[in-house]
């Protein structure tokens, strides 16, 4: 087993350094450099031959690439073109924000999620297991844009009960940013909370077909400590993957929530700096984008792996 | 005894099947019976008799599309069908307990043993968590599980399938029930498991007097067990007595024809002495990726109109030895000749006419017939594939083989689905035999199929043996099956042959002991015979 979690570290790292790679190349075969992009105006050829020279722009990619995700992995990412200081400086607060918003909206909407699954899986067929999946079904499918929106045209407008926007600072208090922060994290319960919702009810349902599920029920075990204490284990692997993945998009792919709400975060960093073409700012957030989702992704698979009996109990 | 020892009354029971449109077909008909305490009923009959759905009822449960339609279940005095699902609930594991087939699909493979064997009592309030984990650790002990203190902190994964079997009825018996319902509970297992997990269930309900429903298809395991006897047929009752009568004398046609000695006689193909023989393996070794040796230096000769069985017991590498013939599996090292002409380990190496004459049938023919195609589709493609025949030819030539495996000639263009198990086999024999082989290996063709149906395939087989003169490689773990159809054995253990040669010779003395071991575990018809066994063992 132990050999299995090594051969998924190697793996995570290894795709780690692939995505490194794919982010720099992405961001080298846009139009302009940055030498013309600080030059603007200024770009004539000689001045952008000499800027070049002194960003070290003149040397080959790969000795870039190497100098930049070197100094990356010794947390140096480089200077930001806008306000000229550390990117890692800009990013820092922007970092806890996002994370701050993912905790916040993980933490309802895991549990939620798993509990509304497996009542589902209890009483399935019912009112409440149609009525779940019916309402998961329309949030997953309206937009996430739409219902930020309209979160904030009912709770805040009309009933006038939430602030619309969550501007909070660096020096906003614990309390108040919970508070700031409760609308677009519903709204990101109200997206992910679905498809873990489903996936929790399949998989049980799938697992409740099996030999020792009806053997369970001749034991005269009542019907939701079998769906808890017996199929709810057996049916953890897929459900962790799941999870992951959507606690991977409650860190990478809130932007347009972040956007709604002009939540300061990560997401609306990147906007930003995609549109004033700060590249070294584009390329770490990328790269932490990235480097979350894989972290995740590992996690879920080495927690499968020792979800599994017969991997954590060999013979 | 007195009717106060009555412990369940089943008076009259009729279970239904409900599809679409309502009732569907009726599973179990008017079946009644009475148990007192310390009595064991044994019910028999093949698959789709009703015995497993009248077993799950004397739990108050019927499976998913099931209703139990008409009669009475009085468990003590008490009609369980007018008990509300709590009650129920109640009586399933403290009065009443299941065993079932299959332990390795029955335990929770996330569970410890402790966990399951505990249930029934901690969960239904009636012991505490130590007090049930003493109960568990005794009857480990009663049923000569080892290391009894520890054996429950396992996972189901972690213990052989004999030892789960037993623990299995350690967990039935945690909550001391009145009745257990064994269900088929040593089919499962390998025959020479068989004996002492028999044997450990015997003693367990005579030393507890626990009432016992014991429902298997081998009249030979339910005589060793059983004081009464009840045979069923298509969900009805078709005679019940003590298991001496039935034994002795029987007095329906069908039991009769269950009990009698199985088809005997041997008509063997006249062999033209040939120098060489159709099949010769010579010290082959194969594995499988995890480095585990499956077969180990095996040798084996088969001759034209030969039936060689290849027996043993799970693990053994029977099958193993036929995905290596066939090329499914590459070999490691040996020969393996067909007439005389060495062919390639892989069976992309060898050619069109070397994979013709060497053909397989299954033992699921469920799972080996592909359920979208027509019957012209199975067994016309090794038609059209080898021989290249036209359309209309294919069509001849596949109702000429349905004709030749008593099938009707409409069932052309049906798909295995419409068919029975019985019939699914037919269909994989006629696929096989449409490549014009010279060898079949059988692959424990008869094991999925009941034992009646068995016996007709396996007269099918001979016969088409004496028509064209096929040779047969004949894998299976039924030793009856081979004493009676096999000319030669090759006996296997733990991927080595341990014996060989003629069946006469092989299965008479002086036996290579893993042959007298397996020879002495095949059940015979008679109630003494597991005291027998036993004794005999212990005496060694």
């Amino acid at each position: 087993m132990l050999r299995m979690i090594g051969l998924r570290l190697a793996l995570g790292v290894m795709t780690l350094f692939g995505a490194s790679v794919l982010i720099f190349a992405g961001t080298e075969i846009l139009p302009g450099d940055l030498a013309s992009a600080l030059l603007q105006n200024n770009a004539t050829p000689e001045n952008l031959a000499t800027m070049r020279e002194q960003l070290g722009l003149d040397r080959p990619a790969v000795v870039r690439y190497a100098a930049w995700f070197g100094g990356a992995l010794q947390g140096d990412l480089g200077r930001s073109l806008a306000s000229e200081r550390p990117v890692a400086g800009e990013l820092a607060p922007r970092l806890r924000n996002t994370l701050f918003l993912a905790v916040y909206a993980a933490a309802i909407a895991v549990p939620l999620a798993i509990a509304l699954g497996l009542m589902a899986a209890v009483w399935q067929g019912s009112v409440f297991d149609r009525g779940v999946n019916m309402v998961t079904l329309m949030t997953i499918s309206i937009p996430e844009y739409l219902v930020g929106y309209l979160l904030m045209k009912y709770i805040s407008v009309e009933l006038g009960w939430l602030p619309t926007l969550a501007n909070v600072t660096d020096d906003t208090a614990l309390g108040e940013r919970f508070y700031l922060t409760l609308l677009p994290m519903l709204t990101l319960v109200l997206v992910v909370i679905a498809h873990m919702m489903r996936m929790t009810r399949a998989s049980v349902l799938a697992i409740m077909a099996s030999p020792y599920i009806e053997m369970a029920f001749l034991k005269g075990i009542p019907k939701w400590i079998v769906v808890v204490r017996h199929a709810f284990p057996n049916a953890l692997a897929p459900v962790i993957s799941v999870v992951a993945l959507n606690l991977a998009y409650l860190i990478v792919g809130v932007v347009v929530v972040e956007a709604v709400f002009v939540y300061p975060g990560l997401g609306q960093l990147m906007v930003d700096a995609v549109s004033k073409h700060d590249v070294p700012v584009v390329q770490a957030c990328g790269l932490l984008f990235s480097s979350a989702f894989i972290l995740l992704n590992m996690l879920a698979d080495i927690a499968a792996i020792l979800a599994n009996p017969r991997l954590r109990h060999p013979r | 005894m007195n009717t106060n020892d009555i412990v369940l009354e089943v008076d009259r029971l009729r279970v239904q099947a409900r599809n679409d449109r309502g009732a569907g077909p009726v599973l179990v008909d008017d079946v009644s019976f009475t148990l007192r305490q310390g009595e064991v009923i044994g019910l028999i009959g093949e698959s789709g008799a009703g015995k497993t759905t009248i077993g799950l009822a004397c739990l108050g449960y019927t499976r998913n599309g099931c209703a139990i339609e008409g009669g009475r279940i009085v468990f003590r005095g008490q009609d369980i069908l007018t008990l509300s699902p709590a009650g129920r609930r109640a009586l399933r594991g403290p009065g009443v307990a299941y065993i079932a087939q299959s332990a390795a699909a029955s335990f929770n493979p996330a569970m410890t043993l402790f966990e399951q064997v505990c249930e029934i009592p901690v969960r239904h309030g009636l012991m505490t968590a130590d007090a049930a984990r003493e109960v568990a650790i005794g009857l480990f002990r009663e049923l000569d599980l080892p290391d009894p203190e520890t054996f429950g902190r396992r996972y189901p994964h972690q213990v052989s399938g004999g030892q789960l079997q037993r623990a299995m009825a350690a967990m039935a018996m945690a909550a001391k029930p009145d009745i257990l319902v064994f269900d088929e509970p040593t089919t499962a297992l390998d025959v020479t498991t068989q004996v002492e997990v028999l044997a450990a269930f015997r003693k367990l309900i005579k030393e507890h007097r626990t009432a016992a429903i014991y429902i298997t298809h081998d009249l030979a395991v339910v005589a060793q067990i059983a004081d009464d006897i009840m045979v069923l047929r298509h969900g009805k009752m078709v005679e019940h007595g003590t298991a001496e009568q039935i034994l002795q004398a029987p007095r329906a046609e069908y039991t009769r024809r269950l009990v009698a000695e199985r088809v005997q006689g041997h008509a063997f193909v006249e062999r033209v002495a040939e120098e060489v023989p159709l099949l010769s393996i010579r010290g082959v070794t194969a594995s499988y990726a995890t480095l585990l040796r499956v077969i180990d230096g095996v040798s084996l000769e088969v001759r034209r109109g030969d039936t060689v069985a290849v027996v043993g017991e799970s693990g053994s590498g029977k099958s193993t030895l036929a995905r290596v013939i066939t090329g499914l599996l590459p070999r490691e090292s040996g020969e393996v000749l067909f007439k005389g002409e060495m062919l390639p380990p892989a069976l992309a190496r060898r050619s069109r006419e070397q994979k013709r004459r060497v053909q397989m049938i299954y033992q699921m023919p469920d799972v080996a017939l592909n359920p979208h195609q027509t019957l012209l589709d199975i067994i016309g493609r090794p038609v059209g594939f080898y021989f290249g025949r036209s359309r209309a030819e294919i069509r001849e030539r596949v109702l000429e083989l349905l004709r030749m495996m008593d099938l009707p000639e409409s069932f052309i263009d049906r798909t295995p689905g419409e068919l029975s198990g019985g019939q699914k086999q037919r269909v994989g024999i006629a696929r096989a035999l449409a490549a014009e082989p010279d060898l079949i290996i059988c692959d424990e063709v008869t094991s999925a199929l009941d034992q009646l149906v068995g016996e007709e395939i396996l007269r099918l087989l001979k016969r088409l043996q004496e028509e064209l003169g096929i040779a047969y490689l004949f894998i299976t773990h039924d030793l009856g099956v081979v004493k009676r159809i096999a000319n030669k054995v090759a006996v296997m253990l733990r991927g080595k042959m341990v014996a060989g040669g003629e069946t006469a010779e092989v299965f008479a003395p002086p036996f290579h002991p893993y042959t007298e071991l397996l020879l002495s575990s095949v059940p015979e018809m008679r109630s003494d015979w597991l005291d027998e066994v036993l004794a005999r063992r212990a005496g060694l």
